[in-house]
């Protein structure tokens, strides 16, 4: 059966994902920092799913364990979720260079350390998927969240990057695009109701993106319009925009 | 950056304003605790509490705390942290050949919430509460230390804590018994009683079955006071089952469910259309007693199939009122209150019956007699109608389920809670400075937040 590694495997989207994959009998492999939470989870899925979950410790921003880590998962992943992110504070991160650098490496540097890893296995093993969590946040740089949108798009063409060079390897890229979710994350935030999303409807999205071997998605239909239109404001209107 | 929203509870009544936080750890938890010292907490489950139990400015949602930590099906035993529902809990043991020990009317419930009322089910003359089957549990005290407790370990808190509305701290995880079953069906005993003396034979005879209650029609009046239709039930043994549900004798194929989309306007339940109901139900059931084979959804759960039943009644909600008398004053009580609410014209949509067995912890809601449920819309006159129920409740030596409330005064709770002093004590020991406390905590005066403007 699928062996399935989720990198930043506590979030809403990611437990969500990883509980779909293991009821199809998927062998889960959560990496996190949470120890606490993602062992409690991996007893969980092995309990209702009937399944072969695991812990793995993981940290995005320690670029230098990487390499150490994807060594260890073992059986080689089949489907690799790269999950982990974070929103940060943009008023903050403006001002201070940890709070943006570390919006920076959990978003695009860590990333980039271990897809490239996950890359290079699966492109001399021609097979695999990459499942990259990007963001609507960076398909256009707005005030309120352009630390975080620049670094999701980094990522974004990071992937596209990835899906050019690894398709005559037969390794498929998805770049899932969520827009607001319903997670822990935003909890205690008013978002418009039309354009969010369950964590369950992002899930299944992006594994039926991986098994059509469908490149980019959003997952709700009205975030590819919002995006296309805030796209495709001129620039010179949009500088003056308040968004 | 965080908003408050507006919480209610199943009753839609009262409506708290509160910031609701939510945790996947116990680091997580300790730090929101932590970050805010003075002001209250209280843990919330699913929100299938009636009133304001589990409502206060700061809300601890356990529904990201729901993981499966062990499941033993050589022993029957379940370990889960508190966020779990039972529906979840069904389906993982069920097909094993497990089913809950006790179980209330709906599935959507958390385990969490489970303990915190000490939740009773149509066994309870059989079986007893919730808590008669909790093997230990984990909780987490207001000094940030996680306790863990049992009838033999800590017994103080554990026995404060069955049934205590979260007020000695939050529950963490628990550890209980299940029940082997060998199918997932209900032989079931369905019997009409025309009046109040009938339906407590009834429940009389039936003492040695493992499931009882009834529906009763409060409309009813003189010599049909009390006309009710009885449900009494067995799991199903293999022997019971026809060769075609012998195959799979676990499993229950999913069923449509029907939804109440909005708040229905508040007329929508009057007097007449409840009349109309109750006539059409009890005449639709079986003339003579009959004996017939219900999947356990439909046994337990009827109401589960209605999703968001509570909106028939509004947009201002409603009350359940759920007292519990004296075996050897019931007949005259519900005789009583019965006639009250005909006289009043009060009647209930949803009014069920049942014989609890004996029952003697600290806080928890049952006591050997019956126990009545009713459901009030809120409008102008329920609250002194009810205050006057109250009284009688009171003066037969009975009480309120806290789980239902959302409206006892506090000389009521504390006259009718017989060890309501030492359950004091034991909060006060473990939450001495109401970390954790709700607006039904602050209106009982069991702890000292939220006096009500």
């Amino acid at each position: 059966m699928k062996c399935v590694l989720i990198l930043g495997a506590s979030s809403d989207i990611a437990k969500a994902a990883a509980r779909q994959y293991a009821r199809k009998g998927a062998t889960i492999f959560l990496a996190g920092r949470n120890e606490e939470a993602l062992t409690g989870f991996s007893k969980d899925l092995s309990i209702r799913h009937n399944v072969i979950a695991k812990f793995v410790r993981f940290d995005a921003d320690d670029v230098k364990s990487h390499a150490s880590f994807y060594k260890g998962i073992s059986p080689v992943p089949d489907v690799v979720i790269c999950a982990f992110g974070y929103l940060g504070d943009q008023a903050v991160a403006q001002n201070n260079w940890d709070e943006c650098n570390r919006i920076i490496q959990a978003n695009y540097t860590g990333a980039v350390s271990i897809l490239n890893l996950v890359a290079n296995d699966m492109e001399t093993r021609k097979s695999g998927v990459i499942i990259g969590v990007s963001s609507v946040a960076g398909d256009r740089g707005r005030q309120s969240n352009y630390i975080y949108g620049s670094a999701k798009a980094g990522f974004t063409s990071y992937l596209s990057g990835l899906r050019n060079r690894l398709f005559k390897s037969g390794v498929h890229v998805v770049t899932v695009k969520p827009g607001f979710v319903d997670t822990k994350m935003t909890n205690g935030l008013k978002l418009p109701a039309p354009l969010t999303a369950q964590p369950d409807q992002v899930a299944s999205k992006m594994i039926n993106a991986a098994d059509k071997k469908k490149n980019e998605i959003y997952v709700l239909w009205m975030w590819r319009w919002v995006m296309l239109i805030i796209k495709s404001v001129p620039e010179g209107v949009f500088k003056k925009l308040k968004l | 950056m965080r908003s408050k929203k507006d919480i209610t509870n199943w009753g839609k009544y009262p409506v708290a304003e509160a910031n609701e936080f939510v945790f996947d750890s116990e680091t997580n938890l300790k730090k929101i605790i932590e970050s805010s010292p003075s002001s209250p907490f209280i843990a919330r489950g699913a929100g299938r509490c009636y009133g304001d139990a589990s409502l206060g400015e700061n809300i601890v949602s356990t529904l990201h705390y729901t993981n499966i930590l062990e499941f033993d099906p050589v022993r029957g035993e379940i370990f889960c942290e508190a966020g779990v529902t039972l529906e979840e809990l069904i389906e993982v043991i069920l097909p094993k050949g497990y089913f809950l020990p006790v179980t209330p009317g709906t599935k959507f419930i958390t385990v969490g919430g489970a303990v915190a009322s000490d939740i009773h089910g149509k066994n309870h003359h059989k079986e007893g509460s919730f808590s008669a089957h909790i093997i230990y549990m984990e909780i987490y005290a207001a000094d940030g230390k996680i306790y863990r407790a049992s009838r033999t370990e800590n017994v103080d808190l554990f026995e404060a804590t069955c049934g205590g509305m979260g007020l000695t701290g939050i529950i963490l995880r628990v550890k209980f018994g299940l029940k082997k079953v060998e199918s997932a069906y209900i032989k079931q005993i369905t019997a009409r009683a025309r009046n109040l003396d009938e339906i407590f034979d009834l429940f009389e005879e039936h003492r040695s079955c493992t499931y009882s209650m009834s529906w009763i029609d409060c409309f009813q009046k003189g010599s049909k006071l009390g006309r009710s239709i009885m449900y009494a039930g067995e799991h199903a043994t293999l022997e019971d089952l026809d060769t075609k549900k012998k195959k799979n004798p676990l499993y229950v194929p999913a069923k449509r469910k029907l939804t109440v989309p909005f708040n229905l306007p508040s007329i929508t339940l009057n007097p007449l259309s409840i009349r109309a109901f109750n006539f059409l139900y009890y005449n639709k059931s079986p003339k003579n007693r009959h004996v017939g084979l219900v999947d356990y959804d439909t046994f337990f759960y009827p109401l589960d199939a209605i999703l968001h039943w509570n909106r028939m009644y509004g947009k201002s909600g409603f009350v359940q009122y759920q007292f519990v008398l004296p075996l050897d004053v019931s007949k005259k009580g519900l005789t009583e209150i019965l006639t009250r609410i005909n006289k009043r014209n009060m009647g209930s949509f949803l009014a069920v019956l049942k014989l609890f067995g004996k029952q003697d912890d600290l806080i928890s809601f049952p006591m050997e007699g019956y126990t009545l449920a009713l459901d009030f819309a809120v409008r102008k006159g329920l609250f002194e109608f009810l205050d006057e129920l109250d009284k009688v409740v009171m003066d037969l030596g009975g009480r309120i389920y806290l789980s239902k409330d959302a409206r006892m005064k506090s000389d009521f709770f504390w006259k009718s809670y017989p060890k309501i002093n030492q359950f004091a004590e034991t909060i006060r020991k473990y939450n001495p400075s109401s970390t954790f406390a709700s607006e039904q905590s602050a209106r009982l005066q069991l702890t000292n937040h939220y006096h009500k403007k």
